[in-house]
């Protein structure tokens, strides 16, 4: 890496924005050139002087009564779109009847789906979504716990345990945010030699639960629930290194 | 039905935007440089946002409404202090050379000059920084606010913040010099 180079990515690399190889690269950089590594110091200073209160300027009670009277007074009389005009009710209504109808029929002639298969489908799906493009993998690359897991806050509503098992052979590679069955999810991206391993996290309702294995598209899955939390490890690695993989999260 | 509706879409356009309000303000307040501006702009925002709920589908809620608060914002500098945008300016021409701060550490950060500093960047850098630094927002949220493409979003902070460190720098010199 040139200095040059490095530079311009100072930022970048602050900010966690880089993929995996140039983050890597940075990193490395700065341990060796001197220079850049007080401008990355610059930074983090500049950026932890700014998390100071007096740099966020909050709203006033005034302006949110303000607001929601105003919010009030507007209420009535919107601009309707004319796909609301009367006329077009009876075209809805046969839609719907339509789409009920299909509904009812699917239902019938398919094969119930529990809720898991579903569910298992979206977490597999994720994982190949995951892997597709470069730089969707991970939104936070890395290999330290401590740099992954304060990551996550802000970020979700509750705080995913996050553990590198590089000892038990399944290296943290780092964070990503995900999206599934309308939850915000914690993805954990773990390495078992050439292959990824998605650990997808996110609070659940549900008691605590043992393993369930399943297969979905050639790849396998795991699901636990544990502590209020629900885990799904999906990977192209064998059953029994995912089995291995899911009692050391478990541990 | 019809005020059934429109109640309906009222309510949940408060539940869904008004915890964005801190949010909308401070990016007001930065880009406006003025407490009672911002409340004017914000309220504006605000009511632009009410009207175009209809084509809000869902999704983040803070980057849409953001969005909102900047259109506002920039046209309300447009009207009331024209020379203030840089309009049409290109990423290259500018001062890139002559910005290499980063080399000498700070050592102390007085966080009110900070603030004036940030205070005289044009707008355009200004924003970056309340977005990122101020706000936490990725580079992909700050392009889809912005309306610029990542790779510019991405030279832009770097910029913007060389050239705070860089005026931050010159006062601490021009301090010693004294």
């Amino acid at each position: 890496m040139k200095c040059k180079e490095g530079k311009e990515l100072l930022n970048s690399y602050a900010d966690c924005e880089l993929d995996l190889v140039s983050h890597l690269q940075i990193e490395q950089h700065i341990k060796e050139c001197p220079e850049c590594r007080r401008a990355h110091e610059n930074i983090l200073a500049m950026r932890s002087a700014m998390t100071d209160d007096s740099f966020y300027f909050k709203a006033s009670a005034d302006l949110k009564a303000r607001l929601r009277s105003s919010l009030k007074e507007s209420k009535p009389e919107l601009p309707r779109s004319s796909l609301w005009n009367w006329r077009w009710m009876p075209v809805f209504a046969s839609a719907l009847l339509l789409v009920g109808v299909s509904i009812v029929a699917l239902t019938l002639l398919r094969p119930a789906r529990t809720g898991e298969d579903m569910l298992a489908k979206e977490m597999v799906s994720a994982h190949i979504r995951s892997m597709m493009t470069d730089g969707h993998l991970m939104d936070m690359p890395s290999t330290d716990q401590h740099t992954v897991k304060p990551w996550f806050d802000g970020k979700l509503d509750f705080a995913p345990s996050v553990n590198d098992l590089a000892a038990q052979g399944f290296p943290l590679t780092g964070g990503r945010l995900d999206y599934i069955d309308g939850h915000p999810v914690a993805a954990l991206i773990y390495q078992r030699r050439k292959h990824v391993i998605n650990l997808f996290i996110y609070p659940t309702p549900d008691a605590d639960s043992q393993n369930r294995v399943l297969d979905r598209q050639g790849y396998n899955v795991i699901h636990w629930n544990k502590t209020g939390m629900s885990f799904w490890a999906v990977s192209d690695v064998n059953v029994g290194d995912l089995q291995e993989f899911s009692s050391a999260v478990q541990k | 039905m019809a005020l059934f509706r429109s109640e309906n879409k009222s309510s949940n356009f408060e539940e869904t935007f008004l915890p964005h309000l801190d949010a909308a303000y401070n990016l007001a307040r930065w880009l406006t440089r003025d407490p009672a501006d911002a409340d004017d702009v914000v309220q504006e925002a605000y009511m632009r946002a009410f009207k175009f709920y209809g084509n809000y589908r869902g999704g983040d809620s803070r980057s849409w409404v953001l969005k909102i608060v900047r259109n506002t914002c920039y046209t309300w500098i447009q009207k009331n202090r024209p020379r203030e945008i840089v309009s049409e300016f290109d990423e290259g021409l500018h001062d890139v050379e002559t910005e290499n701060p980063e080399t000498i550490l700070i050592r102390d950060i007085d966080k009110q000059k900070v603030r004036e500093q940030m205070e005289q960047l044009p707008a355009e850098f200004r924003e970056m920084i309340i977005l990122r630094d101020l706000e936490g927002l990725s580079y992909k949220e700050i392009a889809g606010i912005s309306d610029l493409p990542l790779g510019t979003v991405m030279s832009r902070l770097a910029r913007a913040r060389g050239k705070l460190q860089t005026a931050l720098r010159a006062l601490e010199s021009g301090g010693r010099a004294k």
